[in-house]
């Protein structure tokens, strides 16, 4: 089949897959597991996200846990305080957050490389100590609590959709899994045609991206906007997951391991995506089970980390490339 | 007005802290254009080593004090070596995680090898204060702020008098122009980071004796050293231990202040976010700091 | 007359595109040779071939011995690069530029050297701790030659001194050339776009099209042949 077909059939029948995959998998796993991959999904969407901004882009953000935890917060918020319905305040999570995102884009067009990380980086760590002064908002530093509330959907009594009876676990993984498949799909679409382009653009040079009329501060700012709702999006599900929210939800270790996600998945690409959400859950877990004397787990991850950092240094994604490549050997550079 | 100034005194104290960690990191960055995480967890690794050697074998202070800075010196360039070299040439992106996984990897090392207990140091100046005036000035303060301004200045001495230095100086801004005098860049960038690495275990074992001996002591100070680096010019070694000295005493006076009813809401919990206010504050008025060079992009 | 450097069917690429196709030339010691041609044609490729800041494949002698290895090497072996654009340290001051020139000399005995150098160029006595990047274009110029003095090299290698320059600035710079050349000995390779100073200064050239050798001879002859003048040397 032509390369033109290929291209666009292969994505498409191995999302179709995965979708399948997803589907099934309560079926095999317990309930616990179930939560986990739920926890997957989540991340999934995060970091498709923060791949519009960083691995398309270019931008490097290690904030993303606050935007997070500004979806995380608005729908702990319109849950408890306005009575509404979890699922309804997952797009005004997106909303919000991404409002935020535009909001800190506009000036932060002007950073670039370091500059934008230590920025970023400033507003992760502020976001507890931040959280916590507005308490008459978010509760302070005791936070808010969802279990038990009716809006939490399946907390109390199981929840009947399409004929099958969901418990809270089940009920979650399948919110979850749905929600990122979606966003997964609308990231595709949008990254598809001259938007992903141009982004692209914007992020291997500037000069050259404006030349052909570019316009920088209006696509950076686009990718800050859009990767904050997909964190906003994230962070609701994740409040919704804990059932609870409170200011060390979303401590700057969330939004180290949002951009190693992205990292490891591989820059600019939505094939390794899956692999960088399931490094994200999983990772410090296994490095819990090889030791768990005090500090060995941590060890273990770092040099997990850089030892992935030399290995893939285009992430998973540059291999599943590397994978599939004509075996012609190709004239990339 | 008298402690007003002893807040001075030991805000320039803490300020010293500060300057030596945030000069560790513009030396990592004019040189090799990264910026390094790990620098605070680096530093925290040293001290624990000349906390050990103190404690645990009998070393009395200053000759430990020396050794650790000569190991930490050895940890520097290995590290440059072995994890930030081979890493140099990929995205900036990529090197910022290695740094991020160093960050990770050292501070679970910290607690794997001594665990995570707070533990008390011993200081190696004098409890106690004395009197200038009627301003108490405690031998702590001072002695941090000689032993971390008197490394510095001998690291100035260093750079501008010695042919090492002016080859590492060269190296830092034109690496092609100095290969072709014949400087070894690569083994100039190892002694940057070298160098940074014996700054870290200063300012780590001048704070161990206020801030306890802990694996996150050094977090928080990194923070700052970030904010008073990004104040003083990421690029600007003066603007670094300016920008640190600064930042000490700005936080102090406020603290100060605080108790006269001016800037009532500043209270101890705030001294890191508004180290993180200057941080954004000034990336986003003014990204090259008080002391650096515009870089002029306009695009 | 023995070849002080020589090089045989050399190859050099950046990344996968070969930009020499395989050079050969000889730079007798004690003289001046010149590499001529249009942009493009390989000439600062060529002077990188040698100094190995590119990637570079076929044979390189100094005095008769490989040369191996990067730029570092290649100033150790008494090779001075003065690149393209002078290879000027901006933000250190002058004297601390002719420190830097003498960096790979073991018998330095700096203040002499500076003294030995500011024979050729005098102003540098008034100018040694202005910083260098605020210098004019030719002091610039005379600033990387006079670095390059400071390392005592056998070989000298210029990369378009007249870049950017006034004209009589060139010729002053050339005089100084040649100058060295007849007073010291020291045998120079210039890469020129102008290849009418270039030809009057140097006793030999070869004249570089896209990455090959195309024209070689003495200067005197290729001066006087004027089909030669007109369609390679462009006057």
């Amino acid at each position: 089949m032509s390369a033109r077909l290929r291209r666009t059939a292969v994505p498409v029948v191995a999302f179709a897959l995965l979708a399948a995959f997803m589907l099934v998998l309560p079926a095999f796993v317990n309930d616990f597991r179930a939560q986990q991959f739920a926890y997957v999904a989540i991340y999934l969407v995060a970091i498709t996200g923060l791949n519009v901004l960083s691995g398309y882009t270019g931008q490097i953000s290690l904030g993303h846990g606050a935007f997070m935890a500004i979806g995380g917060y608005t729908t702990a918020i319109l849950m408890t305080d306005y009575g509404v319905k979890d699922v309804w305040t997952i797009p005004a999570a997106a909303l919000v957050a991404g409002a935020a995102g535009v909001l800190f884009g506009i000036p932060a067009t002007r950073l670039s490389g370091l500059y934008l990380a230590l920025a970023t980086f400033a507003i992760a760590v502020a976001t507890p100590p931040v959280i916590k002064r507005f308490e008459g908002f978010t509760g302070g530093g005791s936070g808010i609590n969802l279990f038990g509330t009716e809006e939490l959907t399946a907390s109390l009594t199981p929840v009947e959709i399409l004929g099958f009876e969901l418990n809270f676990n089940n009920w979650l993984y399948y919110l979850c899994a749905t929600v990122s498949l979606v966003l997964y799909v609308v990231a595709w679409l949008f990254l598809r045609g001259r938007t992903g382009r141009a982004l692209r653009a914007v992020r291997d040079s500037e000069t050259a991206a404006v030349s052909f009329g570019v316009s920088l501060t209006r696509y950076k700012t686009l990718a800050f906007g859009v990767s904050a709702a997909y964190a906003g999006v994230a962070g609701s599900l994740f409040a919704i997951a804990t059932t609870f929210v409170n200011p060390d939800t979303f401590p700057i270790s969330l939004s180290i391991f949002l951009l190693v996600g992205v990292v490891v998945a591989g820059l600019g690409s939505l094939a390794g995506l899956v692999a960088g959400a399931i490094f994200i859950q999983f990772l410090p877990l296994w490095a819990q089970e090889v030791s768990k004397s005090p500090g060995a787990p941590a060890v273990v991850y770092g040099a997990i980390l850089i030892a992935v950092m030399f290995l893939l240094p285009y992430g998973v994604a540059g291999l599943i490339a590397r994978l599939l490549r004509p075996r012609r050997g190709s004239t990339g550079i | 007005m008298a402690d007003f100034l002893q807040q001075v005194v030991s805000g320039l104290a803490s300020g010293g802290i500060y300057g030596s960690l945030a000069l560790a990191l513009v030396l990592i960055h004019r040189a090799t254009g990264i910026i390094n995480f790990a620098q605070g967890e680096m530093a925290t690794f040293s001290t624990y080593i000349a906390w050990t050697l103190t404690t645990n074998h009998g070393w009395s202070y200053w000759p430990a004090f020396l050794f650790t800075l000569a190991v930490s010196f050895g940890g520097g360039v290995g590290v440059y070596q072995v994890v930030i070299r081979p890493n140099e040439r990929g995205s900036v992106l990529r090197v910022v995680i290695v740094t991020i996984g160093l960050l990770i990897l050292v501070n679970g090392l910290v607690q794997l090898i001594w665990s995570g207990e707070v533990r008390a140091v011993e200081s190696p100046f004098p409890s106690g204060t004395f009197t200038v005036g009627e301003v108490a000035i405690a031998y702590q303060d001072v002695g941090t702020i000689a032993v971390s301004l008197g490394v510095v200045v001998l690291l100035w001495l260093f750079f501008q008098f010695t042919k090492i230095g002016l080859a590492m100086r060269a190296a830092a801004v034109n690496p092609a122009e100095a290969r072709l005098v014949g400087v070894r860049v690569t083994w100039m960038l190892a002694l940057g980071w070298g160098l940074a690495a014996v700054l870290g275990a200063v300012a780590g074992m001048l704070a161990a004796p206020s801030v306890f001996l802990d694996p996150t002591m050094m977090q928080a100070i990194l923070i700052y050293a970030f904010a008073a680096a990004v104040l003083g010019g990421i690029d600007s070694p003066v603007g670094a231990v300016v920008g640190g000295l600064f930042l000490g005493v700005l936080l102090n006076v406020l603290s100060w202040l605080s108790q006269y009813g001016l800037f009532d809401w500043f209270t101890e919990e705030l001294r890191l976010p508004t180290a993180l206010a200057i941080i954004l504050g000034v990336l986003l008025v003014r990204p090259a700091g008080i002391f650096g060079r515009q870089a002029v992009r306009k695009v | 007359m023995t070849a002080l450097l020589e090089l045989h069917e050399v190859r050099a690429r950046y990344g996968p595109v070969e930009a020499l196709h395989g050079i050969t030339l000889e730079v007798p010691d004690g003289e001046i040779v010149a590499v001529l041609g249009a942009n493009g044609a390989g000439k600062t490729t060529t002077l990188r071939a040698v100094s190995g800041t590119v990637r570079r494949s076929g044979e390189i002698r100094l005095a008769g011995k490989p040369l191996r290895g990067g730029p570092e090497a290649a100033a150790r072996a008494g090779i001075a690069h003065v690149p393209e654009g002078r290879g000027t340290f901006t933000e250190l001051s002058v004297v601390e530029n002719l420190k830097l020139g003498a960096y790979t000399r073991r018998d330095r005995n700096l203040r002499a050297d500076v003294e030995r150098v500011a024979e050729w160029f005098p102003w540098i006595h008034d100018r040694s701790d202005q910083q260098a990047g605020t210098l004019s274009g030719g002091e610039q110029q005379m600033l990387a030659l006079a670095r390059a003095l400071m390392a005592r090299p056998r070989l000298l290698m210029l990369d378009e001194p007249s870049l950017g320059l006034a004209p009589m600035v060139v010729r002053e710079i050339f005089r100084i050339v040649r100058e060295l050349n007849a007073q010291e000995g020291l045998t120079v390779l210039v890469v020129e776009q102008d290849a009418r100073i270039a030809l009057d200064t140097a006793s030999s050239a070869y004249v570089l099209e896209v990455g090959r050798v195309a024209l070689a001879g003495a200067s005197a002859e290729l001066r006087a042949d004027e089909a030669v003048r007109r369609s390679y040397l462009g006057y």
